[in-house]
């Protein structure tokens, strides 16, 4: 074990020697240090998510007010896609699918593991770097070269990729079946294609560090809970990013070799097509195969996140860590086993239906566990309200709210009416987009001294805070009675049915709170980007926590301790420990003589 | 000018707010505040705003509830449909009661255990007498709503009964079109080869085939023509001949068709009905549903019914309609209403407009509609095919496409 530590040792002099004649090319664009790209990845994914939600407002526009002209929509997408200020109907379907890929891929797959995981592993097992500093530097330029291509597709002629986020063939695969199915697509499947390989360079990269990596007397058992939670998205990663890979390049084949993996039996515009004993239920399976677990890449890293700032702002060990780490493994396995509910009505044997629904509704154990769990530690705990607390609160609230609508579209009999209606919208929104984004959130305020050595403003993030939370669940919440009410998702425009009057006030309302949520978030971008500048000098360990990352000195450096790497006595969660006269305990500090370790 | 003052406004208003921040600032640094220490004022605010948050959240979810409940799961009007009901009541009364205690648990704690200098907090490192009552209350609740939840599933992807009333929904961009059986109870045969504009749905009889094969006969000497009046650009010509290799194939395959022994006469009789379609009540009804271009989903809400229309593979679904369109009428005190089939599968710029009306009647009214429609081909019209070699096709009639749009 000693050898592990002293080892890179000597690899960080090599570097304070190569500090000193660094440029600003490989300091700030080629960086291989785990901290730049982290910052790299953060900054990146906030202008994907600024991209995003301003879609997300286009097509709100479109929904509460359908046909109405408004000027802004004319601004920012021209008269090709919104003459007189009118949204087309066919960009409003591409708005749709980029805004979902966007989030679910760039913001919430993208920012938040290459942001946090490049951050805290070194950091918090106490490791000079990551395993691979270049394959680290490269997983960072295949994301961003994939987030220029996805963004640069809204601009091709006949329109981004239009299918909906999921872009089921042969919707996707026929330039014929719509127009945003020509270039747009190939631009998505490209863009998509390099980001499975970004992905997959960090994944190994995260897994390879954290196994061989850790300081001495960083047991796997003494792992802070983000770096668990990291850990396992990463393993989750690794094995299915590669499927949807398969499953884009079959299409990309279909698409313009004439192969016949999804098609058969076609006749559009005209022209019967020659592809025959394909099926489109085979994409769906590959798709789902990562698509599942994708839920879970996106929404552990929040929860590992989310554990550790309530226990440091609880000033309480979680409650139940090796039960958290039980749950992270078991939603792990499970999430590769439930693909199928994503299929209930796709004509899949019923059957099979069956045998899906129960391991998707075992998924809701583990989650129960984690949600108790998180109660219990605030229970009695002496809780102190940073901003990040705050969102990590907001979170476990979302978590449940959203996770008990999903014991409703696991029951194949009850998915029958809601499968496809705003009923998902809102479920996933509650539990995967704003939980997510309420850690990724929470882990900004919490870590932004260590990325950028200054505080954050601690009043405009309750503002922040408290708008979100406001807008957000009002925009979800409505959502779940428009779905109830039968409504479609992806209509354009719910005018031409009278059995959906009803929803109109709703839709308004919805929309409402969808501005009012977006604005608030330029009280975060102020915040962030001024606080870069300008933002109060942080003191080395702010948040008085007890993880390796606060050892460090609050100026950047390579290697990340000046010295000796220290060395782990304890878990990360002694805090008020009986005894101790301060209420937390370092994780370098050893254990006193009859102290038993928890 | 518009433009240019509103981007002086934004300037100013994050000049503003930058100049806030400052003043924040210096405030802060002349009373030695540290960002990261949290007041006791703040803590306690935000200690107070849960419980507010609470109240409101609360305060919506039930404010919801009142103003849209009647607008929540259509009256159910299928016999499965008041199972799923009652299933979907089952499961809503545990979801919002553990919904209301947990929420009500998390704001309530962050409220009362606020940060206090004079309190310490309690070290709670793991029970494992309540982790396992916080794992085995959710599995047996689980365990209860598979099993029901399962016994409902089973119930409505059973088998239809023998006698049903097979339906076929076929779905294109962006329209739907009903096929019965007809008098022979038996649905004919189709294909996608055989789609022209006199048959949408490809039905397989002697004359649907000798009318495609004509009309791809006609194609390629219309491309051969083509390719050799005029040059072309290389693209264009290897376009234009793999054109007419596809044609090619496709009557080959379209001749095959004629070498099975299967009877194609069963087409005859079929009934195809665009814009509404008619379903008696209290009789099982079979539909299989069929796409000829990309993936689209029946879904009729009011039957509690959905199932994916995939091309080049048909999908089934069957339900007992036990309300009729004028019961319903009644129920809902509006006049207008109807019950409809909508897409609910992305399929394309007009997807959200692609429906079809329900009109649930009784076995008379049915039976009378029924025969009101014409058939594929009309009976005098077989005949005197018989009697000639001419392949003609009915010109009027049903299946003549209207494609609105």
């Amino acid at each position: 074990m000693s050898a592990t530590v002293e080892a890179p040792e000597a690899h960080a002099h090599s570097h304070e020697h190569h500090h000193a004649k660094e440029s600003f090319v490989s300091k700030y664009v080629f960086s291989q240090d785990h901290k730049m790209i982290s910052k790299q990845f953060l900054i990146t994914a906030i202008f994907m998510g600024i991209i995003a939600m301003m879609l997300s407002v286009f097509f709100r526009l479109q929904l509460a007010w359908p046909g109405e002209s408004f000027e802004i929509l004319n601004y920012f997408l021209g008269d090709r896609w919104a003459p007189d200020g009118v949204l087309d109907r066919n960009m409003y379907l591409s708005l749709v699918t980029i805004h979902g890929t966007i989030m679910v891929f760039f913001v919430l797959t993208g920012g938040l593991s290459g942001t946090f995981s490049n951050l805290l592993i070194p950091l918090q097992i106490g490791a000079r770097d990551m395993a691979s500093g270049f394959l680290n530097m490269l997983s960072y330029w295949f994301f961003l070269v994939s987030s220029v291509i996805m963004v640069a597709s809204l601009f091709v002629e006949t329109g981004a990729a239009g299918g909906g986020w999921t872009i089921y063939p042969p919707l996707s695969a026929l330039p014929q079946a719509m127009p945003s199915s020509g270039l747009g697509m190939t631009l998505w499947l490209v863009s998509m294609a390099l980001f499975i390989a970004s992905s997959l360079l960090g994944g190994l990269n995260y897994i390879v560090t954290i196994l061989n990596l850790r300081t001495k007397g960083m047991k796997m058992t003494r792992l802070p809970l983000t770096i668990w939670a990291f850990f396992i998205t990463a393993v989750l990663g690794v094995l299915s990013f590669p499927v949807l890979f398969a499953a884009v390049l079959l299409l990309i084949m279909d698409r313009s070799m004439g192969t016949s993996f999804y098609l058969s039996d076609i006749y559009i515009g005209g022209e019967a097509l020659d592809p025959v004993g394909g099926s489109p239920i085979l994409y769906e399976h590959l798709f789902w195969f990562l698509g599942h677990p994708e839920v879970y890449i996106v929404l552990l890293p929040a929860l590992g996140i989310s554990s550790e700032v309530i226990a440091t702002n609880s000033r309480k060990p979680i409650f139940g860590y090796r039960a958290m780490i039980g749950s992270i493994m078991a939603i792990g396995f499970l999430s590769f086993i439930v693909w199928g509910h994503h299929m209930f009505m796709s004509g899949m044997n019923p059957f099979l239906g069956s045998v899906f629904v129960f391991t998707t509704l075992l998924i809701a154990i583990p989650s129960a566990v984690k949600a108790f769990n998180y109660i219990t530690t605030i229970w009695k705990g002496n809780l102190v309200f940073t901003p990040a607390m705050l969102f990590s609160i907001g979170l476990v609230s979302t978590f449940v709210t959203g996770g008990l609508t999903g014991i409703i579209l696991a029951d194949s009999a009850l998915d029958i009416n809601v499968h496809d209606t705003y009923f998902v919208v809102a479920h996933f929104h509650i539990v995967m987009g704003l939980s997510a984004i309420f850690g990724m959130f929470a882990g900004v305020y919490h870590w932004f001294p260590k990325m950028f050595g200054r505080m954050m403003n601690s009043k405009l993030g309750y503002a922040h805070f408290w708008m979100t939370i406001v807008g957000g669940y009002g925009v979800f919440f409505p959502m779940h009675f428009v779905g109830l009410a039968g409504a479609p998702r992806r209509y354009y425009q719910y005018t031409d049915y009278p059995m959906f009057d009803g929803i109109y006030d709703l839709n308004v309302l919805v929309t409402t709170f969808a501005i009012f949520a977006a604005a608030a978030q330029a009280i975060f971008l102020f915040n962030f980007f001024w606080s870069i500048f300008r933002g109060q000098r942080a003191v080395q360990n702010p948040w008085k926590s007890n993880t390796l990352e606060w050892t460090t000195p609050v100026e950047h450096i390579h290697g990340n301790w000046p010295g000796a790497i220290p060395v782990v006595h304890r878990w990360p969660y002694d805090y008020s420990k009986p005894g101790k006269e301060l209420d937390y305990v370092p994780q370098n500090v050893p254990l006193t003589e009859g102290e038993e370790e928890h | 000018m518009e433009k240019l003052l509103l981007i002086l406004v934004i300037i100013l208003a994050v000049v503003g707010i930058a100049q806030i921040a400052k003043v924040y600032q210096v405030s802060s640094e002349l009373q030695k505040r540290r960002e990261e220490d949290i007041s006791p004022t703040s803590n306690k605010v935000n200690a107070n705003l849960w419980m507010l948050f609470m109240i409101a959240f609360f305060g919506f979810f039930i404010w919801q509830f009142v103003a849209y409940g009647d607008m929540l799961l259509p009256v159910a009007a299928s016999e499965h449909g008041m199972a799923v009901d009652q299933l979907f009541n089952v499961n809503w009364l545990i979801l919002i009661t553990v919904f209301f205690i947990v929420n009500f648990l998390l704001f309530f704690f962050s409220w009362k255990y606020v940060h206090s200098k004079n309190r310490k907090a309690f070290y709670f490192a793991h029970n494992n007498k309540l982790e396992l009552i916080w794992t085995v209350i959710p599995s047996i609740a689980l365990a209860f709503l598979i099993i029901y939840g399962l016994n409902v599933w089973n119930k409505v992807m059973d088998e239809p009964a023998e006698d049903a009333l097979k339906v076929e929904l076929y779905a294109k961009q962006f329209d739907w079109t009903a096929r019965y059986a007809g008098p022979d109870g038996k649905m004919g045969e189709s294909n996608y080869l055989l789609i022209t504009s006199q048959n949408p749905l490809g039905l397989i009889t002697d004359e649907t085939i000798e009318a495609r094969v004509a009309e791809l006969q006609e194609g390629i000497t219309k491309t051969k023509n083509k390719l050799a009046g005029q040059i072309l650009p290389d693209e264009q010509v290897e376009e234009l001949e793999d054109r007419i290799g596809s044609y090619n194939r496709q009557i080959a395959k379209i001749l095959n068709f004629k070498k099975s022994n299967n009877d194609f006469t069963t087409a005859y009789d079929d009934i195809i009905v665009k814009g509404e379609f008619h379903l008696p009540i209290r009789r099982d009804v079979a539909f299989q549903i069929n796409s000829r271009d990309v993936i689209h989903s029946a879904y009729m809400p009011h039957f509690r019914a959905q199932m994916n229309a995939v091309p080049g593979m048909t999908t089934r679904f069957s339900y007992k309609p036990v309300i009729s369109t004028d019961s319903m009428r009644t129920i809902l005190d509006d006049a207008e209403f109807n019950y409809i089939l909508l897409c609910n599968k992305v399929c394309g710029s007009a997807h959200y407009n692609m429906q079809m009306n329900i009109i649930v009647e009784s076995e008379e009214q049915f039976e009378k509609w029924l025969s009101e429609q014409k058939p594929f081909v009309e009976p005098d019209a077989i005949k005197a095919k018989k009697g000639s070699e001419e392949d003609k096709v009915v010109e009027d009639g049903p299946l003549a496409e209207k494609n609105g749009n």
